[in-house]
């Protein structure tokens, strides 16, 4: 008899203690709180408890105008500023109808797909560490570093980069920024082929992943979880695909889509969504084209008309959504974000059921919770 | 099925080339820099907390104390008075004030300056050991760097 | 050889402590430096040359640090826990041969007692564990308690394995029968034993979990249980437990030293010396600390099984191995 890994709810005895994880632990990455009430190893309830940095970005929203309110997408998922900024730009472009010039389009998916690859490339630093190995996290944020010093070069922040402007971009990319992007394409095939070596097919990462945290397309679908949490499931949801944005149909890419709905699944759909970004960035880099990246006519202040607009993007962590209503003022009547961490933490409690303790953290890891964009 | 010898072997051999991988690296140069000692050169574009452009014609400030930097910040970190002096065409800002605790560096005073009185310093040693040390006061900074 | 028994043992035993105390701070030391160049980055470098006073200005850190022991705690097993720990590891190395007469007690019955001793420190890890009365630190403390009962077994099964071998227990006596070019080494009498290679690997294995190394730090854990059984120790007392963990890795991988490479024997036959066991030791040390660095934590599910499953089995299987081949040859 080996000792199980789970165990059912009906199985668990009376004689529970509450454990409280966080706000302050090591493992949630921030300042989320779980309270665990837990039999033994085992969990018999988890209960996330958000909040604790709660900021109030929608209202924010509302009391500021929409140029105001821009540098505040950056700061919801800190890791992945591009892909906020994109949604909330691409809004307001959809809503007043502005069309933004071929070249600032190409900058945007590049630069939103280098984001993607640098918040895989700390998500994964961070998931080995809850996993206990800690060389990998400086590997990652070796590689991270390089996205990060072309991402300054043009933008001029390192994290919140506030890049993308209603109409087009902040500035055009130069060639030391298209040279140092190719270059570092070249550069990250081969780290990946060592994380495979190093990581990926590691006996005890695998066998600390594989069947573990089993999470069903059903469940997925219960609590409205996407990004690499659904693709892991075996569905084939991907925002860039379901509804196209900006010049994505141009590309060609993969979705990598994974059946087991373990942790190692979603493990390896981001594995493998660094190689697609790669793909993509390459394609964009070949066919950018040259011409202006601000659209002409872009008013000054900005009033859209009354109405209700939305605009969805695949950020790394699943699908964000901003949704605007107006009436008719330069200051929008709501602002809503639609988060995905939130989405995907909700799962959690049910996910986590039965499981142990460690294997419930490295399913908490799998999730790659941001704890601002649970919050916002 | 796999037989489970084989699967041990193989386990272990996963490990052995995990070691690889990091003994490989154990004789490879640092990646890092050592801060105090040596540092990293910012970027052109880098962006450090806002700076008056010093006018090359007259040493003085470029800014008309227009007021829209103020109005576009979204956080109400920038506060500018001025005065039209006799004999001037435009109004000069007489007081210049940035609180840089509240400052997002996002850039829309920089962007909305109709004279493009506005920069980003280049400067990054942003440490300070109070609040009072984050209330800039640019037009004072223009002068003592004048020096 | 003319000082008086008395006093030859009590020089040693200084000796001995000053090499437990030495080690214990300066392979943090070394840790940090390595683990630093296994993450391409430079590691302590501000405190002394090359960082060489860091373990020091760390230990008086530490000391200068109320020791806080929480109300709610037990507070005569509190403070026993670290000074349990680090017991061990002095009694252990007093019967380690590092030299041909560099031994502070040579008794014929030395490999009994480092066992012996060294299950203690398991014990006080679980004592500081429980008398926290911190539910991380007691999850912590029933975890370092069914890990090492599974790993204790597999070691001495595979350090009976060895004994077969051997034929004494007499650690010195172990050693003097590896003289001799290094295919003399236990790890390689493979006449004696075909799978003599894979005993050694299975005792490295229970070695790091004995010690509670990465990846089977469950005690420690810090991705999951804060601290582990440390999470309530403040100032020295969380300082020694930390200091422990290396004095017994220098334990650990002596024992191995002795027992499979031949001890203070030369690989290549001439020059014999303690030097030869302070390098195989240390190499030992190092490879620790490079696995460390590489692998993630094993689960704890996972760690039991691989004992039970694995470990016992393949142990037993090289104990019926030997005898029989004990019987023939
Ligand atoms: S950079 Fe943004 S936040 Fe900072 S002062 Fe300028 S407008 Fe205000
Ligand atoms: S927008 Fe430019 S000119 Fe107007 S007040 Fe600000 S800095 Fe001065």
């Amino acid at each position: 008899m080996s000792i199980p890994s789970f165990i059912p709810h009906e199985k668990m005895s009376d004689e529970t203690f509450v454990l409280n994880l966080g706000p302050q632990h090591p493992a949630t990455h921030g300042v989320l709180r779980v309270k665990l009430t837990m039999d033994g190893e085992y969990i018999a309830r988890a209960e996330p408890v958000p909040g604790y940095i709660h900021r109030m970005h929608e209202k924010m929203g509302e009391n500021r105008t929409y140029a105001q309110f821009l540098p505040n997408t950056s700061r919801i998922d800190y890791l992945s500023a591009m892909h906020y900024t994109h949604a909330f730009v691409g809004a307001v472009e959809r809503a007043a109808r502005i069309t933004v010039p071929p070249r600032a389009e190409y900058v945007r998916v590049i630069t939103s797909e280098l984001n993607r690859i640098s918040s895989h490339l700390v998500w994964f630093g961070a998931f080995l560490l809850d996993l206990g190995g800690f060389t990998p996290l400086l590997y990652a944020f070796d590689d991270r570093e390089k996205i990060l010093d072309l991402l300054e070069g043009i933008t001029g922040s390192r994290l919140t980069y506030c890049y993308y402007r209603f109409g087009g971009l902040y500035n055009d990319v130069d060639a030391d920024f298209l040279k140092g992007t190719r270059d570092f394409t070249a550069y990250m095939r081969p780290r990946l082929d060592m994380y495979r070596a190093l990581v990926t097919d590691n006996i005890i990462l695998r066998k600390r992943l594989e069947s573990i945290g089993p999470i069903s397309a059903e469940m997925c679908r219960k609590y409205g979880a996407t990004g690499p949490v659904i693709r892991g499931s075996g569905v084939a949801y991907d925002v860039r695909r379901i509804e196209p944005y900006s010049v994505y149909p141009e590309f060609q890419f993969d979705i990598p889509v994974y059946p087991e709905g373990d942790c190692m699944a979603r493990y390896l759909v981001r594995m493998e969504e660094i190689v697609q970004s790669l793909r993509i960035i390459d394609q964009a880099l070949d066919q950018l084209p040259e011409g202006p990246v601000m659209a002409e006519k872009v008013p000054r202040v900005i009033k859209l008309p009354p109405g209700d607009y939305c605009y969805a993007v695949e950020a790394a962590r699943g699908r964000f959504a901003v949704r605007i209503v107006s009436d008719n003022k330069d200051i929008p009547y709501r602002v809503k974000l639609r988060a995905p961490s939130f989405s995907n933490l909700s799962l959690y409690e049910e996910a986590s059921q039965g499981m142990m303790l460690p294997d419930a953290l490295a399913l908490m890891g799998s999730l790659d919770l941001v704890i601002p964009d649970i919050d916002r | 099925m796999k037989s489970p010898i084989g699967e041990v072997i193989r386990g272990f051999m996963s490990l052995v080339t995990g070691m690889g991988v990091t003994i490989r690296q154990f004789f490879k140069p640092n990646v890092t820099v050592q801060y105090p000692h040596a540092s990293l050169k910012m970027t052109g574009r880098y962006r450090g907390h806002i700076e008056l452009v010093r006018d090359p014609a007259t040493g003085l400030s470029l800014c008309i104390a227009c007021k829209s930097c103020e109005k576009a910040c979204p956080s109400d970190c920038i506060a500018v008075e001025g005065v039209k002096r006799d004999g001037e065409k435009r109004k000069s800002a007489t007081d210049f004030k940035v609180d840089f605790t509240k400052c997002s560096l996002c850039g829309s005073c920089v962007e909305v300056c109709p004279t493009d009185a506005l920069k980003f310093s280049r400067n990054y040693n942003l440490a300070g050991t109070s609040r009072e040390a984050y209330y800039l006061d640019l037009l004072k900074r223009l002068q003592t760097e004048n020096k | 050889m003319n000082i008086s028994e008395p006093i030859r043992l009590l020089l040693f035993l200084a000796g001995i402590m000053a090499f437990v105390g030495f080690n214990a701070a300066y392979l943090v030391w070394v840790e940090r430096k390595g683990a630093a160049r296994f993450q391409r980055r430079p590691g302590p470098t501000e405190v002394g040359f090359a960082g060489l006073l860091q373990p020091i200005a760390d230990a008086l850190k530490l000391l200068s640090k109320q020791v806080i022991v929480p109300p709610t705690s037990d507070a005569i097993l509190f403070r026993l826990a670290p000074v349990l720990v680090m017991s061990p590891a002095l009694m252990c190395l007093a019967v380690i041969p590092f030299g041909e007469t560099l031994v502070a007690r040579n008794i014929n019955i030395g490999l009994v007692m480092v066992f012996a001793f060294g299950s203690i420190n398991v014990m006080a890890i679980m004592l500081g564990g429980w008398a926290s009365r911190n539910k991380y630190a007691v999850i912590s403390a029933a975890r370092v308690v069914s890990q090492d009962v599974a790993y204790e077994i597999p070691m001495l099964l595979v350090v009976i394995t060895l004994l077969m071998v051997t034929g004494t227990m007499d650690l010195n006596q172990i050693v003097r029968q590896q003289a001799g070019w290094f295919w003399h080494w236990n790890l390689f009498k493979l006449t004696a034993n075909p799978l003599m290679p894979v005993t050694f690997v299975i005792f490295y294995i229970c070695m790091l979990a004995e010690t509670n190394r990465a990846p089977f730090d469950m005690a420690e854990a810090e991705s999951e249980l804060v601290a582990g059984a440390f999470t309530e120790y403040a100032g020295m007392g969380f300082g020694v437990f930390f200091m422990a963990e290396y004095a017994n890795i220098v334990v650990g991988c002596s024992v191995a030293t002795v027992l499979f490479l031949g001890g203070w024997q030369s690989p290549i036959g001439v020059w014999s010396g303690p030097w030869w066991f302070l390098l195989k030791m240390y190499f030992l040390v190092f490879s620790v600390i490079w696995i460390r660095w590489t692998f993630p934590r094993t689960q704890f599910y996972g760690l039991l099984n691989l004992s039970w499953k694995i470990l016992i089995p393949v142990s037993l299987f090289t104990l019926v191995l030997s005898s029989i081949m004990l019987k023939l040859f």
